[in-house]
């Protein structure tokens, strides 16, 4: 557990393409029930839209949201495993688009799905010490699901950016406690040269994602004397809605203090956005004095987790920008056809 | 590939941003020599608005080579909320949004992906307003 304090979210922003497949409309191809999805539907990327669209669109709502000079970001990480480009970093290109160049340091991130976890995590460091003013931090991915694998029916695109700097007045929310959590547990992988990840089945639950997110969550209510009467919204990664839901009987933590931030059903596995666009639903509803609990997942594997409290800025920063909800229910339903040419899924000769 | 141009263009690309003849008020989206409709001299840097209507648009059905994965897509013209007139490709529609005086709004995109290893240009594009007021 790392006491923060002295660090505040100014900005934040959610980001979702407005395309949606059904989980049925994927089960109808490969001849699986109607019942048991593990999700209703999921986000799908248009044809012209990557990490590093997505992530320049959730950065222009923070940045509406903060109100401030962009040239005073010092520091763009962007966690993601589906950057555009194997080597040129999506931070720069992110920058150019916000009007934030020259900008000091810019980097991508990878760990599965927490590289945006881990991205605030260094943001909130170099700001704490007095590095950088501000520091813009991104989880974005437009997710791979192999065609026919379980991970097609919830592997969706988005992404969250949230500007950090010091806490003052307009600030939305404080960050205040962090803890993290990380073994090599190989439960989720991609190759070099690999176009979808490979995984381990039903060993992706006990062993990696509930050990990593409960020994995250754990570290920072044990040590840190939070209670979880303290904590008004528990917001976990959400690779289906099962999971976060287990994670909260687990922690007997009520439904509806998570329900809030349990976004997966309509906008499946957004992978490096995907607990990030939780915390941005929150953040959407919350009043200030609540404390929100926010514990991301990366496979491979490891957990961040972190305690933010909501400040008075939110009331007047909250509407300069549309609310994730908007988002979600702002949507066209494509057939598996068109999934596929979205997805650049047809082979052009 | 054309990488310098590319370049070059990423501050208009990106952002909008241009000069403006600070005389006759045209838009240019490279820093002109003169000014293309009043041979001045000066120039003020702006961005112009990412919101407008659209006036007018048509779908492409028979693309470049280098389109074709996106084909059919339309072309707008588009009328800024500061009254300049701009050209763009059209995304995220439903085919009955697209009607006269439709309320746009700039979004970022991939404009064009030069092959595996070529470049990938970024740039705008327009989409129906998310707030259609």
């Amino acid at each position: 557990m790392v006491k923060l304090g002295d660090v505040a979210i100014h900005g934040y922003g959610g980001y979702i393409p407005r395309y949606r497949i059904k989980a049925e409309e994927i089960g109808r191809i490969w001849g699986q029930d109607k019942s048991g999805f593990p999700v209703t539907e999921k986000t799908v990327a248009g044809i012209d839209e990557d990490a590093a669209t997505m992530a320049v669109e959730a950065a222009r709502t923070a940045l509406r949201r903060a109100g401030i000079d962009p040239r005073k970001i010092g520091a763009i990480y962007v966690g993601s495993e589906s950057k555009p480009y194997a080597v040129k970093p999506t931070g720069t290109i992110v920058a150019e688009a916000i009007g934030a160049t020259p900008t000091k340091l810019a980097a991508d991130l990878e760990f599965a799905c927490k590289a945006g976890s881990e991205a605030i995590a260094i943001i909130a460091g170099l700001v704490r010490s007095g590095q950088i003013e501000y520091g813009l931090a991104i989880g974005a991915d437009a997710a791979q699901g192999r065609p026919g694998d379980a991970l097609e029916y919830t592997a969706a695109s988005g992404a969250a950016a949230f500007i950090i700097g010091k806490p003052d007045h307009g600030a939305v929310a404080e960050i205040e406690a962090w803890s993290g959590y990380a073994t090599d547990t190989p439960d989720f992988w991609r190759r070099p040269s690999d176009k979808y990840p490979m995984h381990t089945a039903r060993f992706t639950g006990e062993p990696a994602y509930f050990k990593h997110i409960i020994g995250a969550v754990k570290s920072l209510l044990e040590n840190d004397g939070y209670s979880l009467s303290e904590i008004d919204y528990f917001v976990f990664h959400q690779p289906n809605v099962k999971f976060p839901l287990a994670v909260a009987k687990y922690l007997k933590v009520g439904q509806e203090k998570v329900s809030p931030g349990l976004i997966a059903n309509l906008v499946g596995n957004t992978y490096s956005a995907c607990s990030l666009l939780g915390l941005v639903n929150v953040l959407d509803q919350a009043q200030p004095g609540q404390r929100i609990l926010l514990a991301s997942y990366g496979s491979g594997a490891g957990s961040d987790a972190f305690v933010i409290r909501v400040l008075d800025g939110i009331l007047e920063k909250r509407d300069l920008a549309p609310r994730l909800a908007e988002l979600i229910e702002d949507k066209i339903y494509v057939d598996y056809s068109t999934y596929l040419k979205l997805r650049d899924e047809i082979l052009m000769r | 590939m054309r990488v310098p141009g590319y370049w070059r263009n990423m501050p208009f690309l990106y952002r909008l941003a241009g000069w403006k003849c600070v005389h006759c008020g045209a838009f240019h989206n490279y820093k002109p020599v003169v000014c293309k409709r009043c041979r001045s001299r000066e120039f003020a840097q702006i961005e112009l608005p990412a919101s407008g209507r659209l006036i007018a648009y048509t779908t492409v059905r028979s693309p470049p080579k280098e389109f074709a994965q996106v084909a059919p897509y339309a072309i707008g013209l588009i009328e800024l909320d500061d009254g300049t007139r701009i050209i763009s490709q059209l995304t995220d529609f439903r085919e009955d949004e697209l009607r006269d005086g439709a309320r746009v709004e700039a979004v970022f995109r991939r404009i064009r992906v030069n092959g595996d290893q070529g470049i990938i240009e970024y740039g705008y594009k327009f989409r129906p307003a998310l707030r259609r007021s």
